[in-house]
């Protein structure tokens, strides 16, 4: 079995998975198709009750841990819950950022265009860790002791600063408020390195959606809020450095690299993270099939920006067009970033079926499945009399080819966003009975924004918008991924009843 | 479709979410050493003494230098190595040489080590030598301590009196 093809058998089981995943949620909370946002919302959640924490906090070694222990004996309400929260918080952001990134590499989501995320998201996992297992030295109790001191041993098992890190923690006059400083200057200077660090994790995505949809929000904040108030967290006996902590209560969530170094030795746990960084880091070096990227034609672009607009990933700028006037405007694809998607084709008012030409060329387009081509098809599957319903679908939704109904003819495009609007009235135009357009539900869109552009342009609230004459819509608009082929079956029953109905007299 | 069976579903997948982390936050309990057991730490950083001795240049060689490096002496900047051993009730159960850091090995030998023992009484012998010439190790220290369970002894080098200390 090559790569590729374990690559794609993951892909298709984690389809698979999602798919009946969806039974058990409400589509616009679906946890996983937001992980990214949802980390997004814990590092903002994180800050907002972390400068609560540094405004109550004593930045001394003696008072530290007084500062933070009483917040849970003064009542809980709102030290000890913002405290907790922030706890709580930290544990859920390290587990949403392990799953975002296992979903992505399932959906093999690491290469070509990808790549770069894919690169930038990597460091913004070791930040997450380095900033949660800060956090704990500065409550300056037994876990945090012991923390320190492992975190430590564990950096004096490299060959950098000849092993002299422990011996800041060794005696109990060792541990000034010099160092503490700068233990609170990594609990403070990391987290704004991951800010900057998601900067450029999200400079290749085109809107991205950085917090989860209201109610998805509101479900996350609830459950962390409860889960703070029905178990705050407490601090354990304070700092002691002539004793080692015993029988600690631990948090396996955030510092299980210490019990691994402890049982085995901290080079096993360096290799360990080299190895996973190491492999990381390779796998987006894999090459799967490269999808041909948008070509502009200039003697049809008129700089409109609709295109830059729509592209998920930033792949179009727009420049001083060569051969025009001044101020007029041309698009160009920058051929690293372009997914291939055909949405910015989908955009062009270029792409016109009604244009009084024998080949319809447009502003941008997809050399392997180009709009002309398409007009092409369409006309030749709608000859005079056919009284055909069509459908348009996507290549990575659900399976439009495998409709086998005799009045029925599929087009199946490289991403529903891709279809110009006007397609649909065209169609009807040239005597379609009904048109079915199949795109993915909105999280499960392989190029993030095509399902969404689809429903805007179809319900006329973004360019270009579909504008159809005549009574009653002849089309209909289903969300429908791999495996909810029949909910198309049951929207083409209804548009071939629709239409029986109009031919009666 | 079912939203009753959607809405307990994703009610359910809250509930997973806060399970997971309240318990994982604090539990099992992480014992990192047992009830009984006590730790014997070996740390210090001490330069070891310099390798070679100054030597009086002569005017010759003094003449060969630019004007501003005519010192009177000349002093090798390389140290010893620093080596301690450690017997436990008789048992040698630590031996280690550290070399001096830095690139001209003229800086402080460190040396960390973490010794789990059984709590109670233990009688121990400390031997360090920071110097290539002498042969045998040039300072010593013997005593019998009593370590209470979870009890951190720490065996250090004070450069200021010339001595192993214990604390
Ligand atoms: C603090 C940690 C992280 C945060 C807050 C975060 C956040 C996000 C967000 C908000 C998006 C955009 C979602 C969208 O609008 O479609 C995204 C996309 C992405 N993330 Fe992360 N991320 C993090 C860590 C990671 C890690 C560790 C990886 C993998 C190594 C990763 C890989 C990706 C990839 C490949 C995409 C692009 C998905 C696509 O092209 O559709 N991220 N991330
Ligand atoms: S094909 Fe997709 S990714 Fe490429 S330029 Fe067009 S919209 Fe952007
Ligand atoms: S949508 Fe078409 S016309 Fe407008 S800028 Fe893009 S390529 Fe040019």
């Amino acid at each position: 079995m090559t790569l590729v093809s374990a690559a794609s058998g993951l892909r298709r089981a984690w389809r698979n998975f999602e798919h009946g995943w969806h039974r058990i949620t409400v589509a616009p909370s679906e946890p996983l198709e937001h992980l990214g946002a949802i980390a997004g919302l814990l590092l903002l959640l994180l800050l907002a009750t972390g400068s609560y924490l540094f405004v109550v906090f004593d930045t001394s070694v003696s008072g530290a841990w007084q500062s933070i222990d009483q917040l849970a004996r003064t009542g809980t309400f709102p030290g000890g819950w913002l405290r907790s929260l922030h706890r709580y918080a930290a544990d859920g952001l390290l587990l949403v950022t392990l799953l975002h990134l296992l979903r992505e590499f399932m959906l093999g989501r690491y290469t070509h265009f990808r790549r770069a995320t894919w690169w930038t998201g990597v460091p913004l996992l070791l930040l997450v860790y380095l900033s949660a297992i800060g956090g704990f030295w500065l409550n300056w109790d037994q876990l945090g002791q012991y923390s320190a001191l492992a975190s430590a041993e564990l950096i004096d098992a490299l060959p950098l600063l000849g092993a002299t890190l422990t011996r800041n923690f060794v005696a109990v006059h060792a541990v000034s408020d010099r160092l503490f400083s700068l233990l609170i200057f990594i609990h403070l200077g990391v987290p704004l390195l991951l800010l900057f660090g998601l900067w450029f994790h999200l400079q290749r995505i085109h809107l991205p959606q950085v917090l989860p949809p209201r109610a998805l929000t509101v479900g996350v904040i609830a459950t962390l809020g409860l889960l703070a108030a029905a178990a705050p967290i407490a601090s354990q006996a304070p700092a002691d450095l002539a004793r080692v902590p015993t029988a600690l209560h631990y948090d396996w969530i955030l510092l299980h690299l210490h019990p691994l170094a402890e049982a085995f030795s901290p080079a096993t746990v360096w290799l360990l993270i080299a190895t996973v960084l190491l492999v990381l880091l390779l796998l987006p070096l894999r090459h799967g099939v490269v999808a041909p990227v948008a070509v502009v034609d200039a003697d049809f672009c008129n700089g409109c920006r609709r295109c830059v607009d729509d592209c998920p990933y930033s792949a179009i700028t727009l420049v001083a067009h060569p051969n025009a006037k001044a101020g007029r405007q041309l698009a160009v694809v920058a051929a690293s970033r372009c997914a291939g998607c055909g949405i910015c084709a989908g955009a062009c008012p270029s792409a016109m079926p009604f244009r009084r030409v024998a080949t319809l060329a447009t502003g941008i387009d997809l050399p392997q499945r180009r709009i002309g081509a398409l007009r092409q098809r369409l006309r030749q599957a709608l000859v005079p009399g056919s009284h055909k319903i069509v459908v348009f679908g996507c290549d990575h939704g659900a399976a439009v080819a495998a409709l086998t109904a005799a009045d029925v003819v599929s087009f199946s495009l490289l991403c529903s966003a891709q279809l110009p609007p006007s397609f649909i009235d065209y169609a009807l135009r040239i005597g379609a009975l009904g048109v079915v357009i199949s795109s993915c539900t909105e999280g499960a869109c392989e190029f993030r924004l095509g399902a969404r552009w689809t429903s805007q342009r179809l319900g006329a609230t973004r360019e270009p918008r579909l504008r159809t004459h005549g009574p009653a819509p002849h089309y209909q608009l289903v969300f429908a991924d791999g495996g909810d082929e029949p909910a198309l079956v049951a929207a083409i029953a209804g548009l071939r009843q629709r239409a029986t109905m109009r031919a009666l007299p | 479709m079912n939203r009753l069976g959607q809405w307990s579903g994703q009610l359910l997948l809250y509930a997973a979410f806060a399970a997971t982390l309240a318990v994982f936050s604090h539990w099992p309990n992480y014992q990192h050493l047992a009830p009984d057991r006590a730790v014997i730490k070996v740390s210090f950083t001490h330069q070891g003494q310099r390798l070679g001795d100054c030597t009086v240049q002569t005017p010759a060689e003094l003449a060969k230098l630019p004007p501003n490096m005519r010192a009177p002496t000349r002093c090798p900047r390389e140290r010893a190595p620093v080596s301690v051993e450690l017997d436990l009730d008789g048992v040698l159960v630590l031996r280690q040489t550290a070399l001096p850091s830095g690139l001209s090995r003229d800086g402080a030998a460190a040396v960390y080590q973490r010794i789990e023992v059984a709590a109670g009484q233990h009688r121990i012998a400390v031997r360090l030598k920071d110097d290539a010439h002498s042969v045998g190790f040039n300072y010593h220290r013997e005593a019998v301590v009593t370590l209470r369970p979870a009890e951190i002894l720490v065996i250090d080098f004070d450069p200021a009196h010339h001595q192993i200390t214990l604390q």
